[in-house]
């Protein structure tokens, strides 16, 4: 199906904001937005939330021979999946440019870095290795697919457990899960992938675009990172000559930005492993919330203000609170009430909005003393006339 | 038992025409989007808000994003492509419309219209059926442009739901009119969705954009109370 296209309109707007130093969003130009890391139940899988971009990835195995020219390596496949879910203008089946340059990249960041200790899935050398698997579906695309996706990857690949393997001579034995606790993978490291991208010439730099940025933009520039500052991936595309300044700048943000998120998978990790280890729910079980309807769920980002108090340069009213990863989104309802003051019935009985007096309260006691208090009321009305004190005050202070 | 109006209904859901017609079996009844007529009895199609207006109309109000061609409509489009003496526009519908360069006020064979692709253009709906594509208009019946035509002059465009944009058409609409005693601005809505806003500058511009999309869960208190917030806080980001 078509993709709406971007009318001039909104590029020069665009163009015009970013030349400003803002954002749409309101973000400042080295702003993530938020960030959400959520395990599934079944192990090696994981669900990233960047913004409203969302990508699942899965992570499978299974024993297979090992390529001719490397018999003691096990293998690791990457698969990207563009689906239409995500963004209608993607086609089924048939692999677009932009899915093959990211699924090429998703390859180059996981295997080519050799995160991921191969060998040690050698099972016997030249005949049995495991096969891991690592699929990549994009469920929603509102921008910065691949920082999403690389995230998505490396915690499924850190969450994966496969399970033991025992050999005793020629006898190969698989142990299902119940016999013996499956084994974690061996990551040297986590490579993480942020993208720059590059406006008038090179002149402006944002991180993590948006949909509508990435329509705008004039170039991109990757770098795959891991914390330890060693560079695994460095592409750039687009129709533009960026200055060696500029690269240098771009790895010395990259490496900001991927410490953060690697303490925030880890983070992620370990909480996903005490919920697990004490038997709380965990899984996707987490975010869903029975007693919501979750379809009309909104992050409260869209107009905060009362942020904006406090960063005046910011060009709107999104909060641009950096990487706050695993904040809790809160939840627009419709109807909800307009928060009032407490209102004091009678000693210990508070009532916060409409709805008169309460009834729960023993009827005649209650009566009794609304009447004492009348009786008293009058007499201190008549005192303090002047103070002209409210009945409710008045109600606060004779009990 | 009457029809539920007012009420959630679900795809499903069942009405005898009695029901539909409580007191005068000789009017007419209008079924609107939603609702279906099937073997005597009145079928919901669509999850939403079963709404009736006089004399009989019944129609089913629920979320939506994709838009419907239908005839009069008052659309946003954007030019997508020039093809020979016809422009196609993206509506937000199925099918791209066509418009024509001679529907534009004043324009002849010889004197074509402005428009280059990209462009947005405010359009009526001439003709929309399902059998065929639609095409808009730039000029009412007598020849005038009567508001239509080709935006221009920066501003910004984006995309709402449909319930939203019908929201704001509403002459009674809370929010415009709360906004419009506080800001100075210029918008038009298609009822495809779409909204195109002009302020002073692109901050309170997108101030705007922003309130508008918050609105959609708001009721009229609240939205009033947003307008309030979002005022005092772009009047403080201007003195800065």
């Amino acid at each position: 199906m078509r993709e709406t296209p971007l009318s001039n309109c909104e590029r020069e707007f665009i163009l015009n904001f970013i030349a400003q130093q803002k954002r749409l969003d309101g973000r400042k130009a080295y702003d993530y937005r938020d960030l959400r890391i959520a395990f599934g139940v079944s192990l090696g899988c994981c669900h990233v939330e960047l913004g409203k971009t969302r990508v699942l990835a899965q992570v499978s195995c299974e024993v297979g021979e090992p390529k001719q020219t490397r018999p003691h390596d096990g293998v690791l496949y990457v698969n990207v999946e563009l689906s239409p879910m995500a963004c209608p203008s993607f086609e089924q089946g048939r692999q677009s440019e932009e899915g093959i340059e990211l699924s090429r990249l998703m390859e180059r960041c996981l295997k080519e870095s050799r995160c991921l200790d191969l060998e040690s899935l050698c099972i016997v050398s030249g005949e049995k290795a495991w096969h891991l698997r690592v699929d990549i579906h994009v469920l929603n695309h509102e921008g910065n697919i691949l920082d999403c996706a690389s995230i998505a990857a490396i915690s499924a690949l850190a969450h994966f457990r496969r399970p033991d393997v025992s050999v005793h001579g020629e006898e190969i034995t698989i142990h299902t899960l119940e016999e013996r606790n499956p084994v974690p993978l061996s990551l040297h490291h986590m490579p993480l992938l942020v993208s720059f991208t590059f406006f008038s010439q090179g002149k402006y730099m944002l991180i993590d675009p948006s949909s509508k940025e990435e329509k705008v933009m004039e170039g991109k520039m990757v770098v795959g990172m891991n914390k330890h500052r060693e560079l695994c991936t460095l592409q750039v595309t687009g129709q533009m000559l960026l200055l060696k300044e500029q690269v240098l700048r771009c790895s010395s943000i990259a490496l900001t930005k991927v410490t953060r998120i690697t303490e925030l998978i880890h983070e992620a990790l370990e909480n996903d492993k005490q919920a697990r280890l004490k038997g709380d729910k965990h899984g996707f079980a987490v975010l869903v919330s029975g007693d919501k309807v979750t379809s009309n769920r909104l992050p409260k980002t869209e107009v905060k203000v009362d942020t904006l108090e406090v960063s005046d340069d910011m060009g709107e009213s999104q909060s641009s609170e950096d990487e706050s990863g695993n904040e809790p989104m809160e939840e627009h309802t419709e109807g909800v009430p307009k928060e009032s003051a407490v209102e004091i019935l009678t000693k210990g009985v508070g009532m916060i909005g409409e709805g008169g007096a309460s009834t729960w309260l023993d009827v005649p006691q209650a009566d009794t003393k609304q009447l004492a208090a009348k009786k008293q009321k009058h007499k201190v009305s008549k005192m303090e006339e002047d103070e002209g004190s409210s009945e409710e005050e008045e109600k606060v202070i004779l009990k | 038992m009457a029809a539920p109006i007012g009420n959630v209904v679900i795809p499903g859901d069942t009405f005898s025409l009695l029901q539909l017609q409580p007191n005068d079996e000789h009017k007419k009844i209008l079924l609107g989007p939603g609702l279906k007529e099937e073997e005597a009895e009145i079928k919901v199609l669509r999850p939403g808000i079963l709404r009736f207006r006089k004399p009989g109309v019944y129609w089913v109000d629920c979320h939506h994003k994709r838009y419907i061609p239908a005839k009069g409509d008052s659309v946003i489009g954007i030019v997508n492509q020039k093809v020979g003496d016809i422009f196609r526009v993206d509506i937000g519908s199925s099918e791209q419309a066509s418009l024509s360069y001679l529907s534009f006020e004043g324009s002849t064979k010889r004197n074509r219209p402005d428009v280059k692709v990209g462009d947005i253009v405010y359009a009526k709906l001439l003709v929309a059926n399902k059998d065929m594509e639609p095409e808009i208009v730039c000029i009412d019946g007598y020849g005038r442009s009567n508001g239509m035509g080709v935006i221009r002059n920066g501003g910004f465009l984006f995309h709402t739901s449909l319930n939203l944009a019908r929201k704001l058409l509403n002459p009674e609409c809370t929010l415009l009119k709360s906004l419009g005693n506080r800001f100075q601005f210029e918008i038009s809505v298609g009822v495809n969705g779409r909204v195109w806003i002009k302020a002073a500058n692109d901050v309170q511009t997108i101030a705007l954009v922003n309130s508008v999309i918050a609105s959609e869960y708001k009721d009229n208190d609240q939205i009033k109370e947003m307008c309030k917030r979002i005022s005092k806080a772009v009047s403080r980001m201007e003195v800065d």
